[in-house]
């Protein structure tokens, strides 16, 4: 079934907590280059998906593969990390007391060992990217600012710049906008624009607005008890009956 | 957290002139009836303080840097003593009481020949260098299983204390042969010099002086790096630098062998100068004074351990001749002071004086919230 073009697909994939179906029979193929939305209503399974993706927790069922060839059922949460799969989560994880270039020089893809981290020395092709994040997420003028001191949304956007700094393959954005203001919002979706097609993205969101902004057309997908209820463009997926009847209905409930 | 990179290695410098070139002449070469002249008494009192700064940076590198409360260091500083200890006490040869090859202690035990792990200890070289390997070693078996099974905070602090503990209740053991709850004193020759004459000891302080300055320049190295980097990250954020790809616990486990290696050379240098070892320098409480002396000098600094450590012990060679009752209140009031006025201990001072001044000119919102993050979380 599984096609090579897909960077990541999971079949049949089922997992349950004391007899609680969290995600049910679910198919979900993604392309290269995607920017996917995902949406649902609170415990459609969204959160525990990206545990399923990023190994946090195993399913107990079903397959779940990354570019056609790593079984990620079987693979730890530093081994998913490391073939390039990145997550921010819902609450920004930043290294407070370190300044915003430190934090993404912290988070550059290369060695890990405690001995090359003795003797690192940042390469000039190395400065260059960093500088390039900077400018995309936003924080040029930030760089030497104590993360700890960044707003709130400016967290956010570096630790999506930390993601980007990993060279993930592949990233899986958890509710970027939550707690944002309005302006901050629109930004965030901006930056996610300017990253797609470059990388694999996927995002999970309650907020319409701002699912409208970012999927412009692509393909969003919507779950609901733990299994994909629809796919398709946000015009199509919100008329949808199936749709309105599980989520729509309750969307301005946040 | 170096804010005045520049005035740290200022005040090192200054120090490192008073204490290792000027002293030492003015002890050597300045006459006893002078007011000038520095006693050899001071000298020796000076040479305690320098080692104990040496164990202070060895505690601080794991608490002020990695957010490791260690309360195992005095065990690899009484180690280290210990070590060289071994090689002092045979260096005495037939000049003890019991005027016989063995060491007293082992004499008046029954032994009439030298415990096999005892002769390799007749070489200098060899106990320099288990001074070095023997606490590393221990601090790598014990931190490889700590740290793999993800012991943290308070637990971590809780368990070095029971390893500290536990050692000491061994070493007060007779059977151990390594002198008992008597340790191991009266020492005579170090590399054939009798290590109680003026010169020696002065030798031996300077001694002391440079390697307090090589290990807080290589501490300052160590910070500066990509690995200070992440020892602070996971002061802060151990999750994150898991999630970043990074294994916390061989970083936490190369910080703690190297500071394992920095408290047991500190050790060394302490039993060559105070001219005696036992066990109760490995209780966890001298372990918890150390911790104090960082906490009141400046902790995630260099230069405030050494401050800390000088300042306090100062104070305690003064309180315990002059009010020996209340020296235990007086270091209690002295604590809870710098954690309540002072959390960012004596090194933050002059910054402190500074900001008094320039008060009046509105704050600069990223100065202040950087004082803020400044501010050790307990």
């Amino acid at each position: 079934m599984t096609q090579k073009s897909f960077l990541l697909s999971a079949e049949g994939v089922n997992k349950s907590f004391d007899g609680f179906k969290a995600i049910n029979d679910l198919n979900f193929y993604l392309e290269s280059g995607e920017l996917r939305t995902v949406i649902g209503p609170n415990g459609a399974g969204k959160t525990t998906f990206l545990d399923l993706i990023t190994g946090r927790t195993q399913a107990d069922t079903g397959t779940i593969e990354f570019e056609g060839r790593h079984n990620l059922k079987e693979m730890s949460e530093h081994e998913i990390y490391r073939l390039g799969i990145g997550r921010k989560f819902q609450t920004p994880t930043v290294y407070t007391d370190h300044s915003v270039t430190e934090n993404l020089i912290l988070s550059l893809a290369g060695s890990r060992g405690v001995f090359s981290s003795l003797f690192f020395r940042l390469g000039s092709d190395q400065k260059d990217r960093i500088d390039e994040i900077l400018k995309t997420i936003n924080l040029t003028e930030h760089r030497d600012r104590k993360a700890g001191t960044l707003a709130h949304g400016q967290k956010q956007w570096l630790e999506i710049g930390m993601l980007l700094a990993q060279e993930a393959k592949l990233l899986l954005v958890d509710e970027p906008a939550a707690g944002m203001t309005d302006e901050e919002t629109a930004r965030t979706g901006e930056l996610l624009l300017s990253l797609a097609g470059k990388h694999t993205i996927v995002v999970i969101e309650h907020d319409m607005v701002f699912v409208r902004q970012i999927s412009q057309g692509r393909k969003v997908t919507v779950l609901h008890q733990g299994s994909v209820l629809c796919e398709g463009p946000v015009d199509s997926v919100q008329s949808d009956p199936k749709v309105i009847e599980v989520y729509l209905g309750r969307k301005h409930a946040r | 957290m170096q804010p005045q990179p520049r005035r740290e290695i200022l005040i090192a410098g200054a120090l490192a002139l008073v204490l290792l070139v000027l002293m030492p002449a003015l002890n050597a070469w300045v006459p006893q009836d002078s007011l000038l002249h520095v006693s050899n008494f001071t000298i020796n009192v000076w040479g305690k303080y320098l080692a104990y700064g040496i164990l202070a940076i060895s505690v601080d590198l794991l608490w002020g840097y990695t957010g490791l409360l260690s309360l195992g260091q005095a065990l690899f500083f009484s180690l280290g003593g210990y070590m060289l200890g071994m090689h002092l006490m045979l260096m005495i040869g037939k000049l003890g009481q019991y005027k016989s090859d063995l060491p007293d202690f082992l004499v008046f035990l029954g032994h009439t020949f030298l415990p096999a792990f005892w002769k390799p200890f007749y070489s200098f070289a060899f106990a320099m260098l288990m001074v070095f390997l023997l606490p590393m070693l221990l601090a790598k078996v014990f931190g490889f299983l700590a740290f793999r099974s993800r012991i943290k905070g308070v637990y971590f602090s809780i368990l070095t204390q029971a390893l500290t503990y536990g050692a000491s209740l061994m070493f007060f053991r007779n059977d151990m042969l390594l002198g008992g709850n008597n340790g191991f004193t009266d020492f005579k020759f170090l590399l054939g010099a009798d290590i109680r004459s003026a010169g020696t000891q002065r030798t031996l302080y300077i001694c002391t002086g440079i390697a307090l300055m090589a290990v807080y320049f290589g501490c300052r190295w160590l910070t500066r790096t990509k690995f200070g980097l992440i020892q602070r990250a996971i002061r802060d954020s151990e999750t994150r630098v898991l999630f970043s790809g990074y294994s916390a616990a061989n970083y936490k486990l190369f910080v703690f062998v190297v500071a394992a290696g920095i408290a047991s050379l500190g050790g060394a240098l302490y039993v060559t100068q105070v001219g005696i070892i036992n066990p109760s320098e490995m209780t966890p409480d001298k372990s918890l004074e150390a911790v104090v002396w960082v906490a009141v000098g400046g902790r995630g600094t260099l230069v405030g351990p050494i401050l800390g450590a000088v300042v306090v012990n100062a104070l305690k060679s003064w309180a315990t001749r002059a009010i020996p009752d209340l020296w235990l209140i007086l270091l209690g009031s002295l604590f809870l002071g710098v954690v309540l006025f002072l959390p960012e201990g004596l090194i933050s001072i002059p910054a402190k004086i500074r900001s008094l001044f320039t008060r009046s000119k509105p704050l600069d919102p990223q100065e202040s919230a950087v004082s803020k993050a400044n501010a050790p979380a307990a």
